[in-house]
């Protein structure tokens, strides 16, 4: 089981990739970072990089203004 | 006038940790002006600011600015309103724009990073150039600030050394940008840096 931004809980399955929890979060935005626990993981990374079972995965949204 | 009886009705071990310490701020709109502000009051010694802009007569319903500063870079704007906090506070402000090329000229050896821009595609370069540059030193960013009401959705998310502040989601071209939320936001922001830097300070005072 993998948590998402300390709130959703997804279903883990073996060799899962970043790409695979965006998919499934439904996540199409691309202004996004993504973390695995405290690591930061860039985007051109995110086909490459697996997600290890019961890790805690952040994706944070960024939003125009300031 | 002792300059210090400022801080006198700050916490406890406040000032004296936040005067040597040096936080960096990208970007001085309606986030970066009023985090300046809020962090002089609170008692940080060092600060260094870059903006490339001019203050607009559209940016006062939001930026710690007046209508004599119109046509004033930014940076030299805010510096007269925080040495007229404190004197002593040390402000290097730097009228230019960032890139992901540049961000190390500027801010390299700070304690605390701050992102403060508008543009949500800057917003994320920046953490991705700190996040792979500078990884052990913590970044603070806005998002998510537009609109009104909706206090209970603003928020401080944390993923290693990152601090996203907001609510992720109000957009700024969809929903406005308001004094209201823009200053809780920039508020959370600075509340995030002084709770970062007092971490050292209550190891200490614990042992």
């Amino acid at each position: 089981m993998i948590t998402i931004n300390n709130r959703d809980k997804i279903e883990w399955f073996e060799g899962m990739t970043v790409s695979d929890v965006l998919k499934k979060m439904r996540y199409e935005y691309n202004l996004i970072s993504v973390h695995i626990n405290d690591d930061y993981i860039p985007d051109n990374q995110y086909d490459k990089t697996t997600v290890p079972d019961n890790s805690s995965v952040f994706v944070m949204h960024l939003a125009h203004g300031g | 006038m002792n300059i210090e009886e400022i801080f006198i009705r700050n916490p406890q071990g406040v000032r004296e940790t936040l005067k040597n310490k040096t936080v960096g701020i990208a970007g001085c709109g309606g986030l970066g002006s009023n985090i300046a502000v809020s962090l002089v009051r609170a008692g940080i010694g060092n600060l260094i600011i870059v903006d490339y802009d001019v203050v607009d007569i559209s940016n006062l319903n939001r930026q710690f600015f007046f209508l004599n500063d119109i046509g004033e870079f930014k940076v030299d704007a805010i510096r007269k309103y925080l040495t007229q906090i404190n004197f002593q506070v040390k402000i290097s402000g730097f009228n230019k724009e960032l890139t992901p090329d540049n961000i190390s000229d500027y801010f390299a050896g700070v304690d605390i990073m701050v992102e403060a821009f508008d543009l949500a595609e800057k917003k994320r370069w920046l953490i991705d150039n700190w996040l792979r540059k500078y990884s052990s030193i913590p970044l603070v960013c806005g998002s998510g600030l537009s609109g009104y009401g909706k206090t209970n959705d603003l928020g401080v998310m944390r993923a290693g050394n990152l601090f996203v502040c907001g609510d992720q989601s109000t957009d700024s071209i969809i929903d406005g940008l308001c004094s209201v939320r823009v200053s809780i936001v920039a508020n959370m922001q600075a509340n995030c840096v002084v709770e970062i830097l007092m971490k050292e300070y209550n190891n200490d005072y614990n042992k």
